[in-house]
């Protein structure tokens, strides 16, 4: 018996005198964010279909939820996009608290959106590494925003007791106070962040080979990204402007002062500086919450954590996190546990169009590209 | 500014060459030199830090200061359901307030605290150890009342904000409590005083029937 590799093979013609070839990348390949694979079949070097597969890190979060009390969920929503788990407890509680009617005290709408932002950062400095990674740049650039992004999740790690799995949230609220002296080291690291921002466009931003294998690259109307769901910055990048924090103007962001960048092609490289663009306005937003934070209460004591039992209804509420619309759709039968969880994860609408920017690019650009979108599998997948 | 072909990266080997530079001498940029070469250095916790639960016990003994009591409630609200406990009982098989099992399966826990915020007898913290692999993946992973218990002395040291407020709100309870006593033996003493005093009237009031007889 002989072992018949099929993976790799030559297909019939297409009648266009050539023939294809079907290439498997992944679900191991480095720079696809985790165990995500592409049917990828090629004309020479151009893409001519591109097939996405996912379910390789399912873990079942929605079912789960159903065996769980509320509160026992919250820590699942940690796992789902694991670089920034602080905006995904946010979308939960916030959820929660539109399905229950609940009110949040003012010092914790404004520790959230401190943590919230501070997350947005570190995903886009996170971002910024592994799109150099992507572009075969491993090294200076990953590590440079990796020990930058180390420092906010110290803050993180002093403040919840974990670095990403925070488990932060509360319905109403937030489960622990800021401890003493964190808010002085925070508001002095973020006024050191402009500086890291500045030092990684020099590196960057200016960089002939970045911008030949940015520029042009994966370019996305904003019709097609309208159309296909899109939302965060891949579809600001094409020019839509479109931010659940004024929409929707949840917490307390309609106090705060701050603008929606936008870019104009739509391409691989205006996804890059938007995301720059975005996380200078993130240290506007953290300046302003850290003049106005309030003293006072924490967490609503009206609220019963153990054993919370909403009323009967369902509930969609909505963040915009830092890769997209993060949602939650919850049906409560007015039970301890969720009748039904259903999680609406940014990277995952995001890539529906992956196909759609790749054909007629080169292999190489596929990476780049899916890089630009910036997926987390854990949310993918879920 | 220059700017011809290749400037953009020359403008970033500047950056590499000052960062590379920058890590032995630290001059601008505050800390460039962030690694912790792990097992001779040990990373400073902070006190919030979390990563496994443990049983905290008043004064010397183990058994007798245990402050679990078997309640269940953290069995319940766990999440991942990594806790087992069964309750004690005496030799005539009354259930008795602590546990006679508690288990926690490490290799289940995912340390989210939810049993710390559940626990209303305030037994269940915290740890922020590390380094626990095993190669018995069966045995040593579910971690047994003994080794879960340990002292409140241990849990001052390794989170002293929390646990400073831990013993202030069992210091207010014990205070509250013996007060609480107090009021309840006070009211007892005078319903007491009162039923002697009625008593005390009734038979003053009532002549005595029959003169006392001498004994005989």
């Amino acid at each position: 018996m002989s072992f018949q590799p099929h993976t790799f093979s030559f297909n019939e013609s297409d009648g266009a005198g050539a023939s294809t070839l079907d290439v498997s990348l992944g679900p191991q390949h480095p720079s696809t964010h985790g165990v995500f694979r592409m049917n990828v079949r090629m004309d020479g070097e151009t893409i001519v279909k591109l097939q996405p597969v996912f379910g390789y890190l399912h873990r079942n979060h929605e079912k789960l939820a159903e065996s769980h009390s509320w509160l026992g969920t919250m820590p699942y929503t940690d796992r789902l996009d694991y670089i920034c788990p602080i905006t995904n407890n946010w979308a939960y509680a916030v959820a929660v608290e539109k399905l229950a009617g609940i009110e949040v005290p003012e010092r914790a709408e404004y520790i959230r959106v401190i943590v919230g932002e501070l997350t947005r950062l570190q995903n886009h400095t996170a971002f910024l590494g592994f799109i150099l990674g992507d572009m075969g740049a491993w090294g200076s650039a990953l590590m440079y925003a990796f020990r930058e992004r180390e420092k906010i999740l110290d803050l993180f790690e002093w403040l919840t007791g974990a670095r990403m799995m925070v488990n932060y949230m509360r319905f109403g609220g937030v489960r622990c106070d800021l401890p003493v002296g964190w808010l002085e080291k925070a508001r002095a690291y973020v006024e050191t962040y402009p500086a890291f921002l500045d030092e990684m466009e020099q590196l960057l931003t200016g960089n002939e080979i970045l911008l030949a294998r940015l520029q042009g690259v994966g370019v996305l109307s904003g019709e097609r990204a309208i159309n296909g769901g899109l939302s965060g910055p891949v579809l600001r990048a094409s020019g839509i402007d479109y931010d659940i924090r004024k929409v929707d103007g949840y917490g307390v962001y309609p106090r705060l002062n701050f603008r929606i960048p936008r870019g104009t092609k739509g391409d691989c490289f205006d996804r890059f500086m938007l995301r720059i663009l975005e996380a200078r306005e993130s240290i506007k937003i953290l300046r302003q919450a850290f003049a106005q934070i309030p003293e006072g209460p924490t967490l609503n004591p009206a609220v019963k954590q153990r054993g919370f039992k909403p009323p009967v209804g369902e509930a969609y509420g909505r963040i915009e996190g830092p890769k997209g619309e993060l949602g939650f759709h919850l049906i409560s039968e007015g039970g301890e546990k969720p009748y039904r969880i259903h999680i609406r994860p940014p990277s995952l609408i995001n890539l529906t169009l992956l196909e759609e920017m790749c054909l007629g690019t080169k292999l190489a650009d596929v990476m780049v590209i899916l890089g630009s979108i910036d997926i987390v599998l854990g949310e993918v997948d879920r | 500014m220059m700017n011809f072909p290749g400037s953009g990266i020359l403008k970033g080997m500047v950056v590499t060459a000052r960062n590379m530079i920058g890590s032995y001498f630290d001059r601008a940029h505050a800390k460039r030199l962030i690694t912790e070469q792990y097992p001779e250095e040990r990373p400073t916790l902070p006190e919030a830090s979390r990563s496994f639960p443990f049983l905290v016990f008043d004064g010397q003994d183990p058994e007798a200061g245990m402050r679990c009591v078997a309640c269940k409630i953290c069995e319940k609200e766990c999440p991942p359901q990594c806790i087992f406990i069964e309750q004690d009982r005496d030799a005539n098989g009354k259930l008795l307030r602590r546990p006679k099992i508690f288990d926690i399966d490490i290799s289940v826990c995912m340390g989210c605290q939810i049993c710390v915020e559940s626990c209303p007898f305030e037994s269940i913290r915290m740890d922020n150890i590390y380094e626990m692999s095993s190669c018995d993946r069966f045995g040593s992973l579910v971690i047994h009342k003994g080794q879960l218990l340990k002292s409140n002395e241990y849990y001052r040291s390794i989170n002293p904000t929390e646990a400073a407020e831990t013993d202030a709100r069992i210091e207010a309870a014990r205070i509250k409590k013996a007060a609480a006593a107090k009021v309840a033996a006070e009211k007892v003493a005078a319903a007491r005083a009162a039923a002697a005093a009625k008593a005390a009237a009734e038979q003053a009031a009532q002549p005595p029937s029959e003169p006392e007889q001498p004994a005989p």
